[in-house]
């Protein structure tokens, strides 16, 4: 019963940008065959069924995404400990006080580790792998599968069992004295030192499994052919991957690397179960998310942790576009001038 | 935010709207080194969760004597205890409740707008369009202090509607990202045939759109249950009675209220993640299209 795929391919290059560039109703229309059958009553019975059908889903939307952001950038200009109406106007002085919080900017420089180093550390791992997994190899579906465990489990679940594991007398510290490394025992989630590291290992471990996933589903994108003419021309397994595969797979790179960065600005719920609100800093592991938390709600402060949920969205807005403006534009130039056709 | 998808490659969408079966090809076999960097890497990925469950099966004193070691004599008792408990199972039925719904009206929500911004044309479509889309860019993180304050005065706190109306909304732009490109591939002509054959667009609706679209709408469904099962922020700022709690707020809960018993908590956690990795081992492949068809299509 599924679309079959000859049916997908060719309407998705177009529809959306269509409707993505505004030009809905220059667009051709839907349905011209209906339009000249219907008269005026036609015309506004489908006026209902838009209301009726985009209506529920449209309100929802609103009135629990748009007006929560919205009432974001308000309240951030007040002082305000969240009860009755904010009256207590402070201006920009809430993001005053973030840029000279030194607190605040650890929290942005943890960030900007976290930011760096999951790429770096985890888009070659999961290119290697997912290049490993899509060769012909006994059990590779199970192996698929395995792989996404980490990313299905959820952060709770991660964050309890490896605050048990890597404890100052956990399994982890336990287990390298058995194999003759205790000097590399050592203090893994509270010295500020190493703490950050762990936290990217973790971060690693648990995302990486998804970008295995998306560099797979690119692979299979890749046409067999290419590595079919290249081995005839005489390139080695390496040469192909190199030459061929990479480049294709540019796009979901691309596309994954933007994931990485945005949700690595967002970092919350891992940081927050394993240090705690009070431990994350000490620990150098604080992130602009746990920091917001931790200085607005729970310290009932709500004008200022709305100041920093706006500092926080601004950063990632800027992040996006510049990300965009001058990385994914290759990938979008395609489809943009497909669309003004 | 445009860029998550407009990157539509026609090959790559199909294939993420229906993963092919494994084919043959010149990608050639792995040696033996492979197998030892595949396992190695299975290893990794599988330590911790296995260090969980078999630290469920061990006594308190077995873990501190030696925290590396694997269960002897095996243990159920910790098991038993949490699965004789009303705690657990209490919080598991919320996770439920909480993730049937969320799934259910996002599902019915998504379904009906993405099919007006598939094949109605009206004024503010490509508006309206942009605006689901952009919601993408406003993460939960953002929202969050004005949802909770918005929901306090509502009186939604330590309520199911608290939880799942705020994560339909949040749950609808990946929706309609995916949906809408799958009700668009459904053939003009059938909609002329059934028109012809006197069905009003409401009933093509009901009863050609939305057994077409079963593939896109079931990914859409997976993908909603497992973010509502794992959330973790909204549950922690909504609910803060004990038994209306989530597995994974009640994970916390239970870890930090018997931090001196290790094993139990270990069990607890174990049986938490059985639901998720059952549910996703069932639909992986669904899972893994919607997956990439959210980033591609």
């Amino acid at each position: 019963m599924s679309v079959s795929q000859g049916e997908i391919s060719p309407s998705t290059t177009t529809p959306e940008d269509r409707a993505g560039s505004g030009g809905g109703a220059g667009a051709p229309t839907s349905v011209p065959a209906e339009r000249p059958r219907r008269g005026r009553n036609g015309r506004w019975q489908r006026r209902a069924e838009v209301a009726v059908l985009a209506g529920p889903a449209l309100v929802v939307f609103l009135t629990f995404v748009i007006v929560p952001v919205v009432m974001a950038a308000y309240y951030g200009f007040f002082k305000w400990k969240g009860f009755g109406p904010p009256t207590d106007f402070v201006g920009f002085d809430n993001y005053l006080i973030i840029f000279r919080d030194a607190e605040f900017m650890a929290a942005l420089g943890h960030n900007a580790f976290i930011v760096v180093l999951s790429l770096v550390v985890q888009g070659p791992v999961a290119v290697a792998v997912a290049l490993l997994l899509n060769r012909r190899i006994r059990g590779r579906s199970v192996i698929r599968v395995l792989v996404f465990v980490p990313y299905v489990v959820s952060e709770v679940i991660v964050g309890t069992g490896f605050s048990l594991m890597l404890a100052t007398n956990g399994a982890v510290n336990d287990l390298l004295g058995k194999l003759g490394l205790s000097f590399f025992a050592t203090d893994w989630l509270s010295d500020p030192d190493v703490a950050i590291w762990t936290l990217l290992f973790i971060i690693s471990w648990k995302y990486i499994g998804f970008a295995v996933i998306l560099f797979l589903a690119g692979l299979q994108g890749v046409p067999d052919e290419l590595s079919e003419a290249s081995a005839i021309d005489g390139a080695s397994y390496w040469q192909t991957q190199r030459f061929i595969t990479l480049p294709l797979l540019g796009p979901t790179l691309r596309i994954w690397a933007f994931l990485s960065i945005i949700g690595s600005l967002q970092l919350f719920d891992l940081v927050y179960i394993i240090w705690g609100q009070y431990v994350a800093s000490t620990a150098g592991t604080s992130t602009m998310a746990t920091y917001m938390v931790a200085n607005g709600r729970n310290a009932g402060n709500y004008g200022f942790g709305n100041a920093v949920a706006v500092v926080l969205f601004l950063i990632s807005l800027a992040v996006a576009l510049v990300y965009q403006r001058f990385v994914l534009r290759r990938d979008t130039e395609g489809a943009l001038t497909e669309g003004k056709k | 935010m445009a860029s998550a998808t407009a990157v539509p490659t026609p090959a790559r969408v199909a294939e993420a709207a229906a993963p092919k079966a494994p084919r043959s090809s010149g990608l050639g076999k792995g040696g033996p080194l492979t197998y030892v960097v595949a396992y190695l890497f299975v290893g990794v990925c599988l330590a911790p969760i296995v260090y969980i469950v078999f630290g469920g099966f061990r006594t308190n004193a077995q873990i501190t004597e030696d925290p590396s070691g694997l269960p002897s004599p095996w243990q159920v008792s910790n098991y038993v205890e949490v699965l004789t408990g009303s705690l657990f199972w209490r919080q598991l039925g919320n996770s439920v409740v909480a993730g049937l719904l969320t799934t259910l009206g996002v599902v019915v929500l998504g379904l009906m707008a993405s099919y007006v911004l598939a094949r109605y044309s009206f004024l503010g479509r490509g508006a309206m369009y942009s605006l689901f889309a952009a919601g993408l860019m406003f993460p939960m993180t953002v929202a969050i202090t004005p949802l909770y304050i918005m929901i306090r005065s509502l009186g939604l706190m330590n309520s199911v509607g608290g939880l799942v109306l705020p994560q339909i909304a949040f749950a609808l732009p990946t929706t309609i990202i995916i949906l809408v490109p799958f009700l668009r591939a459904i053939p003009r002509e059938l909609e002329e045939a059934a028109s012809i054959d006197g069905a009003s667009r409401l009933g093509f609706f009901f009863r050609m759109v939305v057994p077409l679209s079963l593939p896109g709408v079931v990914t859409v469904g997976i993908l909603a249950f497992v973010a509502s099962w794992n959330s973790y922020m909204l549950p922690l700022f909504i609910l803060n009675d004990e038994t209306s709690y989530t597995l994974p707020l009640g994970v916390q809960a239970f870890a930090s209220q018997y931090s001196v018993d290790t094993a139990r908590v270990l069990a607890f956690t174990s049986l938490s993640m059985i639901p998720a990795l059952v549910f996703f081992s069932l639909f992986e492949r669904r899972i893994v299209g919607g997956l990439t068809g959210a980033v591609k299509g």
